[in-house]
Protein backbone atom coordinates (compact mmCIF):
# COMPACT_ATOMS: atom_id res chain seq x y z
CA UNK A 1 0.00 0.00 0.00
CA UNK A 2 2.71 2.49 1.05
CA UNK A 3 4.68 1.58 -2.00
CA UNK A 4 1.67 2.19 -4.23
CA UNK A 5 1.02 5.50 -2.48
CA UNK A 6 4.62 6.61 -3.12
CA UNK A 7 4.38 5.70 -6.78
CA UNK A 8 1.08 7.53 -7.10
CA UNK A 9 2.50 10.67 -5.45
CA UNK A 10 5.51 10.58 -7.75
CA UNK A 11 3.28 10.20 -10.80
CA UNK A 12 1.07 13.07 -9.63
CA UNK A 13 4.06 15.29 -8.97
CA UNK A 14 5.47 14.51 -12.39
CA UNK A 15 2.20 15.50 -14.03
CA UNK A 16 2.43 18.93 -12.38
CA UNK A 17 6.15 19.28 -13.13
CA UNK A 18 5.50 18.50 -16.79
CA UNK A 19 2.64 20.98 -16.79
CA UNK A 20 0.16 18.37 -17.94
CA UNK A 21 -2.60 19.05 -15.41
CA UNK A 22 -4.17 21.97 -13.56
CA UNK A 23 -5.70 19.93 -10.79
CA UNK A 24 -5.56 16.35 -9.57
CA UNK A 25 -8.53 14.82 -7.81
CA UNK A 26 -7.36 12.36 -5.21
CA UNK A 27 -7.59 11.63 -1.50
CA UNK A 28 -6.03 13.15 1.57
CA UNK A 29 -6.09 12.10 5.20
CA UNK A 30 -9.46 12.74 6.81
CA UNK A 31 -9.83 14.63 10.08
CA UNK A 32 -10.95 11.49 11.87
CA UNK A 33 -8.95 8.38 12.55
CA UNK A 34 -9.37 5.77 9.81
CA UNK A 35 -10.75 8.06 7.19
CA UNK A 36 -9.69 9.62 3.93
CA UNK A 37 -11.44 12.35 2.09
CA UNK A 38 -11.47 13.67 -1.45
CA UNK A 39 -8.79 16.24 -2.15
CA UNK A 40 -8.01 18.60 -5.01
CA UNK A 41 -4.27 18.98 -5.48
CA UNK A 42 -3.61 22.18 -7.42
CA UNK A 43 0.20 22.32 -7.37
CA UNK A 44 3.21 20.03 -7.20
CA UNK A 45 3.56 20.86 -3.50
CA UNK A 46 -0.03 19.79 -2.86
CA UNK A 47 0.69 16.28 -4.10
CA UNK A 48 2.50 15.63 -0.80
CA UNK A 49 -0.92 15.52 0.86
CA UNK A 50 -2.23 12.74 -1.36
CA UNK A 51 -2.85 9.40 0.32
CA UNK A 52 -3.89 5.95 -0.80
CA UNK A 53 -5.39 3.50 1.66
CA UNK A 54 -8.40 1.32 2.27
CA UNK A 55 -10.52 4.28 3.29
CA UNK A 56 -10.44 5.90 -0.13
CA UNK A 57 -14.04 4.87 -0.66
CA UNK A 58 -15.58 7.85 -2.45
CA UNK A 59 -16.12 7.72 -6.17
CA UNK A 60 -14.01 10.64 -7.36
CA UNK A 61 -15.64 10.76 -10.78
CA UNK A 62 -18.47 12.59 -9.01
CA UNK A 63 -16.44 15.80 -9.12
CA UNK A 64 -15.62 15.71 -12.81
CA UNK A 65 -18.81 17.14 -14.36
CA UNK A 66 -18.55 20.15 -12.03
CA UNK A 67 -14.86 20.67 -12.80
CA UNK A 68 -15.52 20.59 -16.51
CA UNK A 69 -18.64 22.71 -16.35
CA UNK A 70 -18.35 25.50 -18.88
CA UNK A 71 -18.88 28.97 -17.39
CA UNK A 72 -22.06 30.76 -18.51
CA UNK A 73 -19.98 33.42 -20.28
CA UNK A 74 -16.68 31.79 -21.10
CA UNK A 75 -13.78 34.17 -21.66
CA UNK A 76 -12.21 34.24 -25.07
CA UNK A 77 -9.89 31.31 -25.59
CA UNK A 78 -11.62 29.26 -22.90
CA UNK A 79 -10.38 25.72 -22.68
CA UNK A 80 -11.51 23.07 -20.24
CA UNK A 81 -9.16 22.59 -17.28
CA UNK A 82 -6.83 19.63 -17.50
CA UNK A 83 -7.78 17.29 -14.71
CA UNK A 84 -6.01 14.28 -13.30
CA UNK A 85 -7.97 11.70 -11.37
CA UNK A 86 -6.75 8.99 -9.04
CA UNK A 87 -9.02 6.16 -10.10
CA UNK A 88 -10.03 2.78 -8.77
CA UNK A 89 -11.84 0.33 -11.04
CA UNK A 90 -15.25 1.77 -10.18
CA UNK A 91 -14.10 5.38 -10.69
CA UNK A 92 -12.81 4.46 -14.13
CA UNK A 93 -16.13 2.81 -15.00
CA UNK A 94 -17.88 6.03 -13.99
CA UNK A 95 -15.42 8.08 -16.01
CA UNK A 96 -16.17 6.02 -19.10
CA UNK A 97 -19.89 6.55 -18.50
CA UNK A 98 -19.45 10.30 -18.10
CA UNK A 99 -17.37 10.47 -21.28
CA UNK A 100 -20.16 8.64 -23.13
CA UNK A 101 -22.68 11.11 -21.78
CA UNK A 102 -20.54 14.06 -22.89
CA UNK A 103 -19.95 15.31 -19.36
CA UNK A 104 -16.19 14.87 -19.49
CA UNK A 105 -13.93 15.75 -22.42
CA UNK A 106 -11.65 12.73 -22.43
CA UNK A 107 -8.60 14.53 -23.94
CA UNK A 108 -8.57 16.94 -20.99
CA UNK A 109 -8.50 14.10 -18.47
CA UNK A 110 -5.55 12.12 -17.14
CA UNK A 111 -6.60 8.89 -15.45
CA UNK A 112 -4.12 7.58 -12.90
CA UNK A 113 -5.11 3.94 -12.62
CA UNK A 114 -4.59 2.46 -9.17
CA UNK A 115 -4.35 -1.24 -8.42
CA UNK A 116 -7.43 -1.65 -6.24
CA UNK A 117 -7.38 -4.16 -3.43
CA UNK A 118 -10.89 -3.25 -2.39
CA UNK A 119 -11.84 -0.57 0.11
CA UNK A 120 -13.07 -0.94 3.65
CA UNK A 121 -16.71 -1.15 4.49
CA UNK A 122 -17.55 2.31 5.79
CA UNK A 123 -21.31 2.28 5.32
CA UNK A 124 -23.33 3.16 8.40
CA UNK A 125 -24.77 -0.34 8.48
CA UNK A 126 -21.41 -1.80 9.37
CA UNK A 127 -20.63 0.16 12.53
CA UNK A 128 -17.75 -1.37 14.41
CA UNK A 129 -16.60 -3.78 11.72
CA UNK A 130 -14.43 -1.45 9.73
CA UNK A 131 -11.89 -4.10 8.91
CA UNK A 132 -14.15 -5.73 6.38
CA UNK A 133 -13.89 -5.21 2.65
CA UNK A 134 -16.94 -3.43 1.27
CA UNK A 135 -19.62 -5.54 -0.38
CA UNK A 136 -19.26 -3.55 -3.61
CA UNK A 137 -15.62 -4.65 -3.76
CA UNK A 138 -16.35 -8.27 -2.87
CA UNK A 139 -18.84 -8.39 -5.74
CA UNK A 140 -16.78 -6.22 -8.11
CA UNK A 141 -16.38 -7.86 -11.51
CA UNK A 142 -13.89 -5.35 -12.88
CA UNK A 143 -11.54 -4.03 -10.19
CA UNK A 144 -8.88 -3.26 -12.80
CA UNK A 145 -8.86 0.29 -14.16
CA UNK A 146 -9.73 0.38 -17.82
CA UNK A 147 -8.35 3.08 -20.09
CA UNK A 148 -5.80 4.47 -17.66
CA UNK A 149 -3.30 7.02 -18.98
CA UNK A 150 -0.85 6.21 -16.21
CA UNK A 151 -1.01 2.82 -14.55
CA UNK A 152 0.45 2.39 -11.10
CA UNK A 153 1.89 -1.10 -10.80
CA UNK A 154 0.77 -3.27 -7.94
CA UNK A 155 -1.33 -6.22 -6.89
CA UNK A 156 -5.06 -5.66 -7.37
CA UNK A 157 -8.14 -7.66 -6.51
CA UNK A 158 -9.16 -10.60 -8.61
CA UNK A 159 -12.48 -9.98 -10.40
CA UNK A 160 -15.41 -11.58 -8.64
CA UNK A 161 -17.78 -13.88 -10.45
CA UNK A 162 -20.82 -12.07 -11.79
CA UNK A 163 -24.00 -13.57 -10.46
CA UNK A 164 -26.24 -11.15 -8.61
CA UNK A 165 -27.00 -13.84 -6.05
CA UNK A 166 -28.48 -11.27 -3.67
CA UNK A 167 -30.86 -9.94 -6.31
CA UNK A 168 -32.02 -13.46 -7.13
CA UNK A 169 -32.56 -14.29 -3.47
CA UNK A 170 -34.63 -11.13 -3.03
CA UNK A 171 -36.65 -11.91 -6.13
CA UNK A 172 -37.54 -15.32 -4.76
CA UNK A 173 -39.36 -13.74 -1.81
CA UNK A 174 -43.13 -13.17 -2.05
CA UNK A 175 -44.23 -9.76 -3.32
CA UNK A 176 -45.69 -8.70 0.03
CA UNK A 177 -42.41 -9.36 1.75
CA UNK A 178 -40.41 -7.53 -0.91
CA UNK A 179 -42.66 -4.53 -0.56
CA UNK A 180 -42.32 -4.67 3.22
CA UNK A 181 -38.53 -4.70 2.96
CA UNK A 182 -38.53 -1.84 0.48
CA UNK A 183 -40.86 0.17 2.70
CA UNK A 184 -38.76 -0.53 5.76
CA UNK A 185 -35.52 0.52 4.09
CA UNK A 186 -36.99 3.66 2.56
CA UNK A 187 -38.71 4.72 5.78
CA UNK A 188 -35.25 5.19 7.30
CA UNK A 189 -34.54 7.97 4.82
CA UNK A 190 -34.21 11.51 6.12
CA UNK A 191 -34.08 13.01 2.62
CA UNK A 192 -30.62 14.50 3.03
CA UNK A 193 -29.89 13.80 -0.66
CA UNK A 194 -26.41 12.49 0.20
CA UNK A 195 -26.93 9.51 -2.12
CA UNK A 196 -27.59 11.88 -4.98
CA UNK A 197 -24.62 14.11 -4.20
CA UNK A 198 -22.23 11.19 -3.94
CA UNK A 199 -23.34 9.57 -7.18
CA UNK A 200 -21.22 10.34 -10.24
CA UNK A 201 -24.24 9.74 -12.47
CA UNK A 202 -26.31 12.44 -10.75
CA UNK A 203 -25.03 15.55 -12.46
CA UNK A 204 -28.31 17.14 -13.59
CA UNK A 205 -28.18 20.92 -13.14
CA UNK A 206 -31.65 20.81 -11.63
CA UNK A 207 -32.57 17.50 -10.06
CA UNK A 208 -36.19 16.40 -10.44
CA UNK A 209 -36.32 16.38 -6.65
CA UNK A 210 -35.45 20.09 -6.47
CA UNK A 211 -37.54 21.09 -9.43
CA UNK A 212 -40.54 23.37 -8.94
CA UNK A 213 -43.02 23.89 -11.76
CA UNK A 214 -43.73 21.11 -12.11
CA UNK A 215 -43.07 20.11 -8.56
CA UNK A 216 -42.52 16.36 -8.55
CA UNK A 217 -41.82 16.13 -4.89
CA UNK A 218 -42.98 18.06 -1.91
CA UNK A 219 -40.33 18.56 0.74
CA UNK A 220 -42.69 16.98 3.25
CA UNK A 221 -41.25 14.16 5.25
CA UNK A 222 -43.87 11.66 4.08
CA UNK A 223 -43.12 8.09 3.16
CA UNK A 224 -44.87 8.51 -0.16
CA UNK A 225 -42.67 11.45 -1.16
CA UNK A 226 -39.54 9.68 0.00
CA UNK A 227 -40.45 6.64 -2.05
CA UNK A 228 -41.03 8.76 -5.11
CA UNK A 229 -37.62 10.34 -4.63
CA UNK A 230 -35.90 7.01 -4.32
CA UNK A 231 -37.77 5.40 -7.20
CA UNK A 232 -36.91 8.39 -9.36
CA UNK A 233 -33.30 8.52 -8.31
CA UNK A 234 -32.76 4.80 -8.63
CA UNK A 235 -34.46 4.53 -11.96
CA UNK A 236 -32.28 7.32 -13.32
CA UNK A 237 -29.43 4.87 -12.76
CA UNK A 238 -31.02 2.25 -14.99
CA UNK A 239 -28.44 1.07 -17.49
CA UNK A 240 -25.88 3.50 -16.03
CA UNK A 241 -25.17 2.32 -12.49
CA UNK A 242 -21.60 1.06 -12.12
CA UNK A 243 -22.29 -0.45 -8.69
CA UNK A 244 -19.62 1.59 -6.92
CA UNK A 245 -21.76 1.91 -3.79
CA UNK A 246 -20.99 5.62 -3.39
CA UNK A 247 -24.65 6.09 -2.44
CA UNK A 248 -24.52 3.34 0.15
CA UNK A 249 -21.39 4.78 1.76
CA UNK A 250 -22.83 8.28 1.74
CA UNK A 251 -26.11 7.33 3.39
CA UNK A 252 -26.12 8.47 7.02
CA UNK A 253 -29.03 6.14 7.83
CA UNK A 254 -27.48 2.97 6.43
CA UNK A 255 -30.18 2.28 3.85
CA UNK A 256 -29.41 -0.81 1.81
CA UNK A 257 -29.63 0.98 -1.53
CA UNK A 258 -27.47 -1.63 -3.20
CA UNK A 259 -30.19 -4.22 -2.92
CA UNK A 260 -32.34 -2.12 -5.26
CA UNK A 261 -29.85 -0.46 -7.60
CA UNK A 262 -28.21 -3.80 -8.22
CA UNK A 263 -31.45 -5.05 -9.75
CA UNK A 264 -31.12 -2.36 -12.41
CA UNK A 265 -27.58 -3.45 -13.18
CA UNK A 266 -28.64 -7.08 -13.30
CA UNK A 267 -31.51 -6.21 -15.67
CA UNK A 268 -29.25 -4.16 -17.93
CA UNK A 269 -27.05 -7.20 -18.28
CA UNK A 270 -29.87 -9.69 -18.66
CA UNK A 271 -32.05 -7.71 -21.07
CA UNK A 272 -29.51 -5.74 -23.07
CA UNK A 273 -26.19 -7.43 -22.37
CA UNK A 274 -24.75 -4.20 -21.08
CA UNK A 275 -22.49 -3.71 -18.08
CA UNK A 276 -21.96 0.07 -17.75
CA UNK A 277 -18.31 1.01 -18.01
CA UNK A 278 -17.24 -2.55 -18.79
CA UNK A 279 -18.90 -3.62 -22.03
CA UNK A 280 -17.90 -1.61 -25.04
CA UNK A 281 -21.13 0.36 -25.61
CA UNK A 282 -21.17 3.57 -27.53
CA UNK A 283 -24.07 4.96 -25.51
CA UNK A 284 -25.83 3.92 -22.29
CA UNK A 285 -28.18 0.94 -22.71
CA UNK A 286 -31.38 2.96 -22.41
CA UNK A 287 -30.33 5.54 -25.00
CA UNK A 288 -30.35 3.02 -27.78
CA UNK A 289 -32.34 0.01 -28.99
CA UNK A 290 -32.25 -3.12 -31.04
CA UNK A 291 -35.01 -4.28 -33.33
CA UNK A 292 -35.26 -7.56 -31.47
CA UNK A 293 -35.34 -6.28 -27.89
CA UNK A 294 -37.49 -8.31 -25.53
CA UNK A 295 -41.21 -7.68 -25.81
CA UNK A 296 -42.48 -10.21 -23.33
CA UNK A 297 -43.74 -7.51 -20.96
CA UNK A 298 -46.15 -5.98 -23.51
CA UNK A 299 -49.84 -6.46 -22.81
CA UNK A 300 -51.64 -8.01 -25.76
CA UNK A 301 -55.44 -7.77 -25.38
CA UNK A 302 -56.04 -10.42 -28.01
CA UNK A 303 -53.94 -12.95 -26.15
CA UNK A 304 -56.00 -15.34 -24.09
CA UNK B 1 -60.97 3.71 3.73
CA UNK B 2 -59.84 0.15 3.12
CA UNK B 3 -63.44 -1.05 2.79
CA UNK B 4 -64.39 1.43 0.12
CA UNK B 5 -61.32 0.81 -2.02
CA UNK B 6 -62.44 -2.73 -2.78
CA UNK B 7 -65.81 -1.82 -4.19
CA UNK B 8 -65.06 1.46 -5.86
CA UNK B 9 -64.25 1.68 -9.54
CA UNK B 10 -60.53 1.84 -10.27
CA UNK B 11 -59.03 4.74 -12.14
CA UNK B 12 -56.61 3.99 -14.95
CA UNK B 13 -54.34 6.68 -16.31
CA UNK B 14 -53.51 6.01 -19.95
CA UNK B 15 -50.61 7.72 -21.70
CA UNK B 16 -51.41 7.42 -25.41
CA UNK B 17 -49.14 8.48 -28.20
CA UNK B 18 -50.56 11.15 -30.48
CA UNK B 19 -50.00 9.29 -33.73
CA UNK B 20 -51.27 5.79 -33.13
CA UNK B 21 -52.88 4.94 -29.82
CA UNK B 22 -54.67 8.24 -29.35
CA UNK B 23 -56.05 7.95 -32.87
CA UNK B 24 -56.92 4.32 -32.08
CA UNK B 25 -58.85 5.49 -29.02
CA UNK B 26 -60.56 8.06 -31.20
CA UNK B 27 -61.52 5.37 -33.69
CA UNK B 28 -62.95 3.24 -30.89
CA UNK B 29 -65.09 6.21 -29.94
CA UNK B 30 -66.14 7.05 -33.48
CA UNK B 31 -67.01 3.39 -34.08
CA UNK B 32 -69.14 3.50 -30.91
CA UNK B 33 -67.31 0.58 -29.35
CA UNK B 34 -68.06 0.04 -25.67
CA UNK B 35 -65.24 0.02 -23.17
CA UNK B 36 -65.04 0.73 -19.45
CA UNK B 37 -65.15 4.38 -18.47
CA UNK B 38 -62.37 4.00 -15.90
CA UNK B 39 -59.68 5.24 -18.18
CA UNK B 40 -58.33 8.80 -18.12
CA UNK B 41 -56.44 9.53 -21.29
CA UNK B 42 -53.36 11.75 -21.43
CA UNK B 43 -52.12 12.46 -24.92
CA UNK B 44 -48.35 12.51 -25.37
CA UNK B 45 -46.39 13.15 -28.56
CA UNK B 46 -44.77 9.71 -28.48
CA UNK B 47 -44.49 6.77 -26.10
CA UNK B 48 -40.84 7.78 -25.90
CA UNK B 49 -41.98 11.00 -24.25
CA UNK B 50 -43.26 9.12 -21.22
CA UNK B 51 -40.80 9.57 -18.40
CA UNK B 52 -40.96 6.69 -15.90
CA UNK B 53 -41.44 9.40 -13.32
CA UNK B 54 -44.86 10.19 -14.85
CA UNK B 55 -45.93 6.62 -14.25
CA UNK B 56 -44.75 6.53 -10.66
CA UNK B 57 -46.22 9.95 -10.03
CA UNK B 58 -49.59 8.85 -11.42
CA UNK B 59 -49.61 5.91 -9.00
CA UNK B 60 -48.63 8.19 -6.17
CA UNK B 61 -51.40 10.65 -6.95
CA UNK B 62 -53.99 7.93 -6.68
CA UNK B 63 -54.23 6.10 -10.00
CA UNK B 64 -54.97 2.42 -9.52
CA UNK B 65 -53.30 1.49 -12.74
CA UNK B 66 -51.25 3.06 -15.49
CA UNK B 67 -51.32 2.13 -19.15
CA UNK B 68 -48.80 3.36 -21.69
CA UNK B 69 -49.53 2.71 -25.31
CA UNK B 70 -47.71 3.71 -28.47
CA UNK B 71 -47.29 2.76 -32.10
CA UNK B 72 -46.30 -0.78 -32.98
CA UNK B 73 -42.52 -1.21 -33.20
CA UNK B 74 -41.41 -0.02 -36.61
CA UNK B 75 -44.38 2.31 -37.04
CA UNK B 76 -43.19 5.15 -34.82
CA UNK B 77 -43.85 8.61 -36.24
CA UNK B 78 -40.43 9.58 -34.91
CA UNK B 79 -38.81 6.43 -36.33
CA UNK B 80 -37.44 5.00 -33.09
CA UNK B 81 -39.22 6.68 -30.17
CA UNK B 82 -41.15 3.60 -29.20
CA UNK B 83 -38.13 1.34 -29.57
CA UNK B 84 -36.12 3.37 -27.07
CA UNK B 85 -39.22 3.51 -24.87
CA UNK B 86 -39.52 -0.27 -25.05
CA UNK B 87 -36.16 -0.70 -23.34
CA UNK B 88 -37.05 1.83 -20.68
CA UNK B 89 -40.42 0.19 -19.97
CA UNK B 90 -38.96 -3.30 -19.88
CA UNK B 91 -36.65 -2.17 -17.10
CA UNK B 92 -39.29 -0.16 -15.28
CA UNK B 93 -41.79 -2.99 -15.26
CA UNK B 94 -39.21 -5.43 -14.03
CA UNK B 95 -37.99 -2.97 -11.38
CA UNK B 96 -41.45 -2.20 -9.98
CA UNK B 97 -42.24 -5.89 -9.83
CA UNK B 98 -38.97 -6.47 -8.00
CA UNK B 99 -40.01 -3.96 -5.35
CA UNK B 100 -43.28 -5.80 -4.84
CA UNK B 101 -45.71 -3.71 -6.88
CA UNK B 102 -48.16 -5.94 -8.77
CA UNK B 103 -47.16 -6.18 -12.46
CA UNK B 104 -50.81 -5.58 -13.49
CA UNK B 105 -50.71 -2.06 -12.11
CA UNK B 106 -48.41 -0.78 -14.82
CA UNK B 107 -49.00 -2.08 -18.32
CA UNK B 108 -47.60 -1.32 -21.72
CA UNK B 109 -49.08 -2.04 -25.12
CA UNK B 110 -49.02 -1.14 -28.79
CA UNK B 111 -52.19 0.07 -30.52
CA UNK B 112 -52.20 1.48 -34.04
CA UNK B 113 -54.53 4.16 -35.40
CA UNK B 114 -56.66 1.56 -37.19
CA UNK B 115 -57.13 -0.72 -34.19
CA UNK B 116 -60.19 0.73 -32.48
CA UNK B 117 -61.33 -2.74 -31.49
CA UNK B 118 -57.95 -3.59 -30.04
CA UNK B 119 -58.01 -0.41 -27.97
CA UNK B 120 -61.43 -1.25 -26.53
CA UNK B 121 -60.27 -4.81 -25.75
CA UNK B 122 -57.07 -3.47 -24.18
CA UNK B 123 -58.91 -1.12 -21.84
CA UNK B 124 -61.28 -3.94 -20.91
CA UNK B 125 -58.34 -6.18 -20.08
CA UNK B 126 -56.42 -3.58 -18.09
CA UNK B 127 -59.48 -2.57 -16.06
CA UNK B 128 -60.31 -6.20 -15.32
CA UNK B 129 -56.71 -6.89 -14.31
CA UNK B 130 -56.65 -3.95 -11.94
CA UNK B 131 -60.08 -4.84 -10.50
CA UNK B 132 -58.74 -8.28 -9.61
CA UNK B 133 -56.11 -6.69 -7.39
CA UNK B 134 -58.43 -6.69 -4.43
CA UNK B 135 -55.84 -5.76 -1.86
CA UNK B 136 -55.62 -2.12 -2.76
CA UNK B 137 -52.35 -1.54 -1.02
CA UNK B 138 -51.35 2.01 -0.58
CA UNK B 139 -48.65 1.51 -3.19
CA UNK B 140 -46.91 4.80 -2.96
CA UNK B 141 -50.09 6.76 -2.78
CA UNK B 142 -50.19 10.07 -1.05
CA UNK B 143 -52.21 9.92 2.11
CA UNK B 144 -55.34 11.96 1.82
CA UNK B 145 -55.57 14.71 4.40
CA UNK B 146 -58.75 13.14 5.80
CA UNK B 147 -57.47 9.57 5.84
CA UNK B 148 -56.11 8.28 9.07
CA UNK B 149 -52.34 8.05 9.04
CA UNK B 150 -51.21 4.48 8.89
Amino acid sequence: MQDIEKKMKAAAKKLFDDGKVDVIVGFRKGSLHNSSRPYFARSAADTENLVWDGFCTANLATFLPKLFEKPARPKEGYRPPRVGIVAKGCDSRSVSGLVKENQVPRPALVVIGMPCEGVRNVSKKSKGKKEEIARACLECVSPAVSGADISIAGEGRKPAKAGYARVKAFEAKPAQERWAIFTKEISKCIRCNACREACPNCYCKVCFADQRKPSWLSPANALSETMLFHLGRMFHQAGRCVECDACVNACPMGIDLRLFTQKLASDALELFGSVPGVTDDRVPALNTFKQDDSECFITDPEEK
Amino acid sequence: MAKTTETREPTIVAFLCNWCSYAGADLAGVSRLQYPANVRVIRVPCSGRVDPLYIIKALQEGADGVLVSGCHPGDCHYISGNLVARRKFAMLKSFLEYLGIEPERVQFSWVSASEGGRFAALIEKVVNDVKKLTTARKIIKKEKATASVR
